[in-house]
């Protein structure tokens, strides 16, 4: 690439963007470049639907993929937080919303594959599912907990709940630690990938909870 | 910016010459395996590979060379699991947890020579080789379902002969009241042993009237071949009325034994794995749902279909647990 090229386009542009404030013609092409990257995952189960590409155990794999995308928006969301208590950034927070919602998005999908793919709606034999088996049992309260912060996510319930919306979205905490249960108790033997969910929900929380005891003390 | 430097090092210098070796012979073989697989699409309509697997999952094809077999009466009017699905779909820790790792990483996986010992309560300890016990008795296709403990199913059909043939040649003592299956554990060829996920090597084990049962087989092959890789070459125990981990993969050692011997999934988790783990729709499981199971093969929109009691084969074996609290002994 041409010296120039470079100089003129990704120095200035995305090298400015990390390093300040980015302006807000940029911020916007970022929002929607984030958007569009957080749709790929819905894209590519029906490329591989539509190619009859969905392994031996179509149902299992369409659960599996929009639990797993549920979990890495969710984990994605509860980053933002840490990174603007490490670095003093916090342009990075106007995108917590959307990701939160995609982290919405992808539970319900994986909720609804659950009951319509997997159990065809057979109510009777869901809440013997739910009822008989923890992980579920886990899983199904975590999808409960989402519900009220996807209502309650716009502008207008911001400023009519004020303090309570803070408290009401402290839930997110609880959903994500459900969330990781959730995975870690469905595994059969092999913990190597809950584990490292676990691991890094772990971190994200710990770097919030140690910059919260060390402004006490300040 | 990508700034190109010229490599001085020639890749033949980097890869060990057997590894490359072993990839050429690979690869020649993978070749044969196209062959075979057309003519098996010409002799098998159900040999149902719809062509579009990812190259790594095409399986070299086994080394093992099956006599005839002849059909059973097993089976009539199941649909059969697509081939694909069969051999890409696989629990064996050995080669890896995902599902999709078998397949895979069985690949340079060498099932023959191969041979098995007998010991225990014997009247005298031996070993045999593969190829002679395909001469202890005629192979038969069975069409077999195929229930797993996470839910699903499969219908396969196995090349194989009753396992009673085998202990009829290893001459059990008096004493033999279990007998104990031991799968091969090598940490060169099994990637998935060199990690502590399960107490190596695998071992499961049948009481001695359900390994005489006339269900019980050492399969030898699927779908008219030898066993691929990945589903257990170069022999494996199938017993259709229990969970699909009790068919122990490439056994290596049959020992009979007085005592109920421990299995690997017992030891595991023994509130969710039993020693008898017979197909029980009644009995729940901590994890997973046992009155309703996908079929593989089915699609997306196939939904569940109820499990059955001994996985539908209540008739031939039911007799053999009468009196027994199945839910104790699950």
């Amino acid at each position: 690439m041409p010296a120039w090229i470079y100089e003129k386009t990704f120095r200035v542009q995305w090298l400015g963007f990390v390093s300040k404030v980015p302006g807000k013609k940029l911020a916007t092409r970022f929002r929607v470049g984030i958007f569009l990257l957080c749709l790929i995952p819905l894209l590519r189960l029906f490329w591989l639907a539509f190619h009859d590409n969905l392994t031996a155990n179509p149902i299992e794999f369409v659960e599996r993929s929009t639990g797993y995308w549920a979990l890495f928006m969710l984990l994605s969301t509860l980053s933002l937080s840490p990174i603007r208590l490490l670095t003093g950034r916090s342009w990075q927070l106007q995108y917590r919303r959307m990701l939160g919602l995609f982290m919405f998005f992808y539970a319900s999908l994986h909720v609804i594959a659950y009951l319509w793919l997997d159990y065809a709606f057979n109510w009777p034999d869901i809440i013997k599912d739910i009822a008989k088996h923890p992980y579920v049992l886990v899983g199904a309260s975590a999808f409960m907990l989402t519900v009220p912060l996807a209502i309650t996510s716009s502008n207008a319930m911001i400023r009519l709940l004020r303090e309570r919306w803070k408290q009401l979205h402290r839930l997110v905490y609880v959903i994500a630690i459900l969330g990781v249960v959730h995975f870690l108790w469905l595994v059969k033997k092999d913990l190597r990938e809950p584990m490292l969910y676990a691991v890094i929900l772990a971190l994200l929380l710990a770097i919030r909870i140690y910059y919260r005891i060390s402004k006490r003390k300040a | 910016m990508i700034i190109q430097t010229k490599s001085d090092i020639v890749p033949s210098e980097i890869t060990p010459q057997e590894i490359f070796d072993d990839r050429r012979k690979f690869l020649q073989q993978a070749g044969f395996g196209l062959l075979a697989g057309a003519t098996g699409l010409l002799s098998s309509p159900s040999f149902a590979t719809s062509g579009n697997l990812p190259a790594q999952y095409k399986a070299g094809r086994p080394l093992l060379k099956l006599p005839n077999f002849s059909k059973s009466k097993y089976g009539a009017g199941e649909k059969l699991t697509p081939f694909e699905d069969i051999t890409t779909y696989n629990n064996y820790y050995e080669f890896g947890t995902g599902k999709d790792e078998p397949a895979v990483h069985s690949k340079l996986f060498k099932p023959v020579p191969w041979t098995v010992s007998i010991e225990g309560q014997v009247k005298k300890n031996k070993t045999i080789s593969i190829e002679d016990i395909l001469k202890l008795a005629p192979l038969e296709e069975r069409i077999y379902r195929m229930r797993c403990v996470e839910g699903w199913s499969m219908v396969i059909p196995w090349i194989g002969f009753p396992l009673a043939q085998l202990i009829k040649w290893a001459e059990p003592n008096a004493n033999a009241k279990y007998v104990e299956f031991i799968s091969l554990a090598d940490t060169q060829q099994m990637p998935g042993v060199n990690l502590p996920i399960l107490d190596w090597p695998y071992t499961e084990g049948l009481r001695m009237d359900e390994a005489m049962n006339p269900l019980t087989i050492m399969a030898v092959g699927l779908y008219g071949e030898a066993l691929p890789n990945q589903n257990g070459a170069p022999m494996r125990l199938v017993v259709p009325w229990k969970y699909g981990f009790k068919g122990a993969k490439a056994i290596v050692k049959i020992r009979f034994t007085d005592k109920m011997p421990m299995t690997t999934w017992m030891k595991a988790g023994p509130t969710e794995y039993g020693f008898y783990a017979n197909v029980n729709p009644q009995v729940e499981h901590p994890r997973w749902t046992q009155s309703s199971e996908k079929r593989i093969g089915a699609g997306l929109f196939a939904g569940r279909i109820k499990t059955q009691m001994f996985n539908g084969y209540a008739e031939q074996v039911g007799q053999m647990y009468a009196g027994m609290d199945l839910r104790k002994n699950f």
